[in-house]
């Protein structure tokens, strides 16, 4: 018998409409698999604000806290550290910071609400890695005319005392500053804006 | 009904089987009746031990995972557990990440075997590209394996290749955090790296395995001498050159076997931390989400392709670079169009490139060890654009150029890379971009520019018709 007989504009169209249908069916099957992958709700629940208290911070101290598993830091910075800021300007990839690495309120030459008080995420805007804390002026590892700041060990990108990121590094951002604001002079919280919002 | 004559002879038990299931069959195809060519040489050994190794791991790693406890909060206890408390189990451990070093060092040569001797010409494409795909699939085993205890290395090196995703424009992050399940590395995504590393890569794996060997039977091994062996049959039709895989090279491969477990058991026993290479003494602290160690080099076996994403400052565009520099391997069988196989019979300017193509891979390794500097990284670039060349110079030296198409191809290849020197240009970096120029400029000096003058230097030998000894 053959193919007597057989309409085969039909028997395209059979085969076209069930290819589309049994498509339509796997991507069906596969998005809870892709979807179940994505945070559960657990890990979206916990990210609440955290408290620090910043009186005990001595000038050129740096404390970490944590939020959402991300180190914190919180440093008190000296008058020469302030200084040293402005010092080093031409050589920062973005020294006004117009990158929304910030807050509005953190968008200053200080990247902060107080001038003494940074509080920024130790996360290299690289690859995610947490800087060390280099606060030495002239630290004989950075070189003389080093300012203060932080240096990534995995991919060498460096940072001054407001988490600018310097030229030609392989950050390519400065480090993000957290929503923040104060509660009392010596309160902090961090993960909120003043007016409550977190993002 | 006439009995088939094959039944008659082959009566018992295997008669039996064999009527139902091609065993017999199999074992003629695969290694009694599968003639291998009769000069293979030492690196020859590469294939049937990266099979052995892969035994080892499945092995030593389905123990592993009746002691081990993918959970952020006892993974890291569970395998001091292993190594400390259960019976044996420093040996299966010790075994497990000696294995994935020596599968990497196996694999490693294995490929260089296959450029040495052209193994991914025509007709064995595929062979190559299946390899290939083995070769990637590898990496990410051993990388979602390196996760799994939990230590500040785990940790912090899984940090870094996950956070590679984020480099992507628009997508990146929500992709990261689709990838990790949380919005930080965390119990989520040890808890999915242990389902990958345990069923699904290797499912992957195997599978890729059985289609790189059906390839390999295929279309016939390759040889040193890179001579077809199928062009000369006797009158059975089997090549004049061929011996039965076994018991010839079955015999052959169990005296490698037997060589390389000595060194393995070496390491395994006396070394199993390969001197800070193999397993880091970093990895020996609990992961701390908080501090990161001051030097995060990758494991040994990842370190060439690291040094490549360091030598280019913009992130996405280092994570491109490391991915071209692993996705331009699949590229190599229509790269290079030369005719001749095997680097017996190819030009000296083939050769130099095949050779600093091997010292560029280990120097890139090396320095994806050390600490980021000005020096690293610029060396790191120099190497990379070795690195890069061999596959510009594979395509280049497929044959015989003229002199101005030499000249002309060269000095555009040199311009590329100096106009990006000279944008990135740092005065207080001069003599260091300029001597380091030369590195590059050298090497294709020596590949391009001297065959012109010295033709004998750029030409290939004359093959022969049969293999050699």
């Amino acid at each position: 018998m053959a193919n007597q007989g057989v309409n085969r504009g039909r028997r395209r169209f059979l085969v076209a409409a069930t290819s589309v249908v049994g498509g339509a069916g796997v991507v069906a099957a596969v998005t809870p698999f892709l979807a179940s992958l994505q945070p559960s709700a657990r890990a979206q629940a916990a990210g609440a604000p955290v408290e620090v208290d910043i009186s005990q911070i001595e000038p050129g101290q740096r404390i970490s806290v944590e939020w959402r598993g991300q180190p914190i830091w919180v440093v008190r910075r000296t008058d020469e550290m302030l200084e040293g800021l402005s010092k080093i300007t031409d050589r920062l990839r973005d020294p006004e910071s117009e990158a929304e690495q910030q807050p509005e309120y953190a968008q200053n030459e200080h990247r902060s609400i107080d001038p003494e008080i940074l509080v920024v995420i130790g996360i290299c805007t690289h690859l995610g890695c947490s800087p060390s804390y280099r606060p030495e002026i002239g630290d004989p590892g950075m070189g003389a005319d080093w300012q203060g700041g932080w240096l990534c060990g995995c991919h060498g990108s460096r940072f001054d005392m407001a988490g600018r990121v310097y030229r030609n590094m392989p950050a390519a951002l400065n480090l993000e500053i957290p929503p923040h604001h104060y509660i009392t002079d010596d309160l902090l919280l961090v993960g909120e804006h003043e007016d409550g919002g977190t993002v | 009904m006439a009995s088939n004559p094959d039944e008659k002879i082959q009566g018992g038990l295997l008669g039996w089987v064999d009527a139902r299931f091609p065993l017999s069959q199999m074992w003629n195809d695969h290694l009694a009746k599968y003639y291998a060519p009769k000069n293979f040489n030492f690196w020859y050994f590469f294939g049937s031990l990266a099979l052995l190794v892969l035994v080892i791991q499945i092995v030593s790693g389905i123990f592993l995972t009746m002691f081990y406890k993918p959970d952020a909060e006892l993974a890291f206890a569970s395998v001091e557990y292993i190594m400390r408390d259960v019976e044996w189990g420093w040996l299966i451990r010790y075994m497990h990440s000696t294995g994935a070093s020596m599968f990497f060092v196996v694999v490693y040569l294995h490929m260089f075997r296959a450029l040495l001797y052209g193994s991914y010409k025509k007709p064995r494409e595929l062979i190559w590209i299946f390899g290939v795909l083995i070769y990637l699939v590898l990496m990410a085993e051993a990388f979602a394996g390196y996760l799994l205890p939990w230590g500040q290395m785990s940790y912090w090196g899984a940090q870094v290749i996950v956070n590679l995703f984020q480099t992507i424009p628009y997508i990146g992050p929500d992709l990261v955090t689709w990838i990790r399940g949380d919005f930080l590395l965390s119990d989520a995504t040890l808890n999915r790296f242990f389902a990958l590393h345990v069923i699904a890569l290797p499912l992957v794996l195997i599978l890729l395995v059985v289609a790189h060997i059906i390839a390999l039977h295929e279309v016939g091994s390759n040889n040193p001498d890179g001579v077809e062996i199928k062009k000369n049959k006797d009158e059975n039709g089997i090549p004049k050159d061929g011996i039965p895989f076994h018991p010839y090279y079955s015999v052959k491969d169990l005296v490698g076997v037997g060589v390389f477990l000595i060194v393995f058991a070496a390491v395994m026993f006396f070394f199993p931390t390969g001197g800070g290479l193999f397993l880091k003494p970093d990895n020996m602290i609990p992961a701390d989400p908080l501090v990161t160690p001051d030097l995060i080099p990758p494991v040994w076996y990842f370190t060439s392709m690291y040094s490549v994403l360091r030598s280019v400052p913009d992130p996405f565009l280092g994570v491109l670079a490391m991915g071209a520099a692993v996705v331009m391997l699949f590229f190599i069988p229509w790269l290079d169009r030369n005719p001749v196989l095997s680097m017996r019979y190819r030009s000296f300017a083939a050769r130099f490139n095949l050779a600093v193509f091997v010292v560029a891979f280990v120097v890139l390794g090396w320095l994806g060890l050390q600490q980021a500097t000005t020096e690293v990284s610029e060396m790191s670039l120099r190497f990379s654009t070795l690195y890069f060349a061999f596959f510009f110079l594979l395509w280049f030296l497929s044959k015989e150029r003229s002199a101005g198409f030499s000249l002309i191809a060269f000095g555009v290849v040199v311009a590329i890379y100096t106009f990006y020197d000279v944008v990135r240009f740092d005065p207080s970096d001069a003599s260091l971009i300029m001597w380091s120029w030369l590195l590059p400029t050298a090497h294709l000096f020596v590949t391009m520019v001297v065959p012109v003058f010295a033709r004998g230097l750029g030409r290939d030998r004359a093959v022969p018709e049969r293999v050699t000894s």
